[in-house]
């Protein structure tokens, strides 16, 4: 699984990572962890609010942090395809 | 009720004398944190629920190609509810103007969103009442709509940095839709436990020098310095608003009380508006995206209708 974290490295975009990592060891996945901070990368993903939450190219999460267990939910449903 | 909460907390169980400076300090800090703290959990818990219908993604559609005035008054309304961390400033300006929005409706919003900002609503209705709150939502609006119709007369387009006229933005995103009701209710909870975290230290902070002040220091005080006839009180207040950014919750009971003791109400909306639509933080993020001249520009509009809503509202009240 292939998880990009989007944001310029704000508060809200370190705390995401964090938990994301938190998130992963708990559940014992495994996973590549990218952290993309260049706007014009950002912008391919057509996500105008950071931080956004990438899953195998796909953007399921943007212009929030989600509580511990939305993250986990959904890490758990992309880690079953 | 929470005043008789107040009193009894302070008189009866403190033994504080009522008219004591010491009585008159605990009792505001009393009654007011519990205000402050019972009005941010509601409003902040409403505007994070209506904040899970309109993203700055649907903004973005409604606003596409929208010219004119109407663009510019419907930017400034989504300002008020869209959410807005300053770190999002680069990717929905660039967003924007990908999308063919105007640079002066861009601009309504840029300026409406961090300036009409539910904390610093929330204390003023707290503090200060309905009046003073409307008051403050309906400058903020004009001052959002009338610099971006400037900015957008002045063609400014050239002074926005090349390399954003140059990013494709994918079609990807729109999240939240699809959300459940009680998905939304999740995420305003979460919204308003992490905004009350970040700004409780700064509002209780706040409400001991308020408290503070209203009991020790004398009333005449500020009317000398800083009353309605004292000419070089607002370009002063804007100023030192400027630093303050991150303080927006925390600066509003000192606010109330240096407006109780004598500060004109013109110089107390300047001050709360420069704290919140100037901000260094912001200016150093908007750099990346537009050259110094626009941004010159921009601070300069945006300052020039703040001290003209001080000098004004000094004026009339």
């Amino acid at each position: 699984m292939e998880i990009k974290i989007l944001g310029m490295g704000c508060v809200n975009c370190e705390k995401l990572e964090r938990m994301v990592f938190n998130a992963l060891a708990e559940l014992n996945i495994d996973a590549c962890v990218q952290k993309v901070q260049d706007i014009p990368e950002i912008m391919k993903y057509g996500v105008m609010s950071t931080p956004g939450l990438v899953i195998n190219e796909k953007v399921v999460l943007s212009g929030r942090v989600p509580s511990k267990a939305e993250l986990e939910k959904i890490l758990l449903e992309h880690v079953n395809r | 009720m929470l005043n008789s909460f107040a009193d009894l907390v302070t008189y009866k169980l403190l033994g504080l004398l009522k008219g004591s400076p010491l009585g008159e300090a605990v009792h505001f800090f009393i009654y007011d944190t519990i205000k402050i703290f019972l009005l941010l959990t509601v409003i902040i818990f409403v505007v994070s629920y209506l904040r899970s219908y309109i993203t700055p993604e649907k903004t973005r559609k409604v606003l596409s190609g929208r010219f004119g005035f109407l663009g510019n008054i419907l930017a400034a309304l989504f300002g008020i509810v869209t959410p807005f961390c300053s770190c999002s400033a680069v990717p929905l300006f660039i967003g924007f103007v990908e999308a063919g929005v105007p640079l002066g409706v861009t601009f309504s919003y840029l300026v409406s969103a961090p300036m009409v900002n539910e904390v610093a609503l929330v204390m003023l209705l707290g503090m200060f009442g309905v009046k003073v709150a409307l008051i403050y939502v309906a400058s903020g609006l004009v001052i959002a709509i009338i610099s971006g119709i400037i900015i957008g007369k002045l063609k400014l387009e050239h002074w926005v940095e090349d390399y954003v006229y140059q990013i494709k933005m994918g079609e990807q995103a729109a999240t939240s839709h699809g959300m459940t009701f009680a998905q939304r209710v999740e995420f305003a909870k979460f919204a308003t436990k992490d905004i009350l975290k970040k700004v409780w230290p700064y509002v209780v902070v706040a409400i001991t020098i308020g408290g503070f002040m209203h009991g020790y220091v004398p009333t005449d005080f500020f009317i000398k310095y800083a009353g309605k006839g004292q000419f070089w009180a607002v370009p002063f207040a804007v100023l030192l608003g400027i630093p303050l950014y991150s303080n927006a919750a925390g600066v509003i009971p000192i606010v109330k009380v240096l407006f109780e003791k004598g500060v004109a109400l013109g110089t107390v909306l300047a001050f709360m508006m420069s704290v919140t639509a100037l901000s260094l933080p912001e200016m150093i993020i908007l750099r990346k995206v537009l050259k110094p001249k626009l941004l010159a520009t921009f601070v300069s509009i945006v300052g020039f209708g703040i001290l003209l809503t001080g000098y004004l509202f000094n004026a009339i009240f």
